[in-house]
């Protein structure tokens, strides 16, 4: 079997790899990802629902949240377990999350995502900045 | 076994089958918790159709409405701006400009008197037509409400407003906002959208009356235009009352006492 154009197939496979694979060799060596530490709140356990549940739907609950309280006026949400809360980012969540440096952030910036929550929405700990 | 083709179909249909169970199954086990429903909350304040009667024999100066605008303003954290790029709420005028029936011979006490001017709630809201994304939007109640979330700053909600009521946050309002001063209960707003008085619905639901109201010393009051018992009602029954611009059509839900 002959390969017309052997040498420039090649070198160019070659490149080819070198430049697919770098950010593998850029990483090699580096720790794995390791999800970041946030800071919880010390006098609170529970959250309005379960950790998981939280951790994968608290945007959607939020968008949820200022449909209810704003357009349909009803400001109290019941949990899966019965338990009421006012709904609200600032008075609720932001009671036991004061810190959002601490607690949002961490995540947010992990993944790579900016909300605009706080271009509004004021920050007990970091009082009116975004 | 002989692998035939109709084995291999039928291994690869259940292996479908089962991927699809898996992916439901995990799927469900997070939405359970999802199932909560909202509710209005035991204190909340209902009507048919909010409205406002403002006695302006006793908010009649322009000291007296500073009261009423430093209650709300400083509740709203709506900034002071200098210039002609201010945000206001609720704010003082004169008789000509409040109701547009220009008279050269009125009384010397309506002439100098200052009348508290606010977003009206229209019952035939004009700002509400003419938002595009539904970020201004009549509540059940009458409010005219708004989503700042939604709004673009179109403007066209201020164009289309007869009574000046919106304010267009031109600069972030936080420059002009005193960080001791800011209520930590209530957002502020954001460079680029419309803003206005809301009745304030967030106050009407925890069963409390507007922050004007509770300011004003009995001079405001605040009740369902529906319902005939009700003290705005009464007012409205016993007092000569007049409304902003009613040749307009837009039924305004905010009554004056002369």
């Amino acid at each position: 079997m002959k390969l017309y154009n052997g040498g420039k197939i090649i070198t160019g496979l070659v490149i080819f790899l070198c430049v697919f694979l770098a950010p593998f060799a850029y990483n090699a060596g580096k720790a794995a990802y390791s999800q970041p530490k946030v800071q919880l709140p010390k006098d609170e356990k529970e959250c309005i629902e379960s950790k998981e549940y939280m951790r994968t739907n608290h945007m959607k609950l939020l968008n949820q949240w200022r449909d209810w309280a704003l357009r349909d006026g009803k400001r109290v949400y019941v949990n899966s377990k019965g338990k009421s809360f006012e709904i609200s980012l600032q008075n609720t969540c932001m009671k036991c999350h004061p810190n959002k440096a601490e607690f949002c952030d961490k995540c947010h910036n992990d993944a790579a995502v900016s909300p605009y929550c706080w271009d509004c929405h004021y920050q007990p700990d970091g009082g009116l900045k975004k | 076994m002989n692998q035939t083709r109709r084995n291999f179909l039928k291994f690869l249909g259940l292996a479908a089958a089962g991927v699809c169970t898996a992916t439901a199954g995990r799927a469900l086990a997070v939405s359970v918790g999802a199932k909560a429903e909202p509710e209005a909350g035991p204190q909340a304040l209902s009507a048919k159709r909010w409205g406002m009667v403002i006695d302006t024999k006793k908010v009649g100066t322009k000291e007296a409405i500073d009261v009423l605008a430093k209650a709300c303003h400083s509740v709203h954290n709506v900034p002071d701006i200098p210039g002609n790029q201010n945000i206001k709420w609720i704010w003082a005028a004169g008789f000509e400009q409040a109701f547009d029936q220009p008279n050269d011979f009125l009384d010397e006490d309506v002439k100098k008197r200052q009348f508290p001017l606010l977003c009206n709630h229209c019952s035939n809201p004009p700002c509400v037509r003419a938002c595009p994304t539904q970020a201004t939007f009549k509540r059940p109640d009458g409010i005219v409400a708004m989503d700042y979330h939604r709004c673009i700053g179109c403007r066209f909600c201020m164009a289309a407003c007869p009574f000046g009521a919106r304010s267009f946050n031109f600069m972030d309002p936080r420059k002009h906002i005193d960080p001791a001063a800011v209520n930590k209960e209530f957002p502020t707003r954001m460079r680029g959208v419309v803003e206005k008085c809301t009745f304030c619905v967030e106050r009407l639901a925890k069963g409390k009356q507007p922050a004007c109201v509770e300011a004003s010393n009995g001079a405001v009051a605040f009740g369902d235009l529906a319902d005939a018992n009700s003290e705005v009602r009464k007012l409205l029954r016993e007092h000569y009352t007049i409304r902003r611009k009613p040749s307009l059509g837009t039924e305004p839900s905010v009554y004056y006492i002369i």
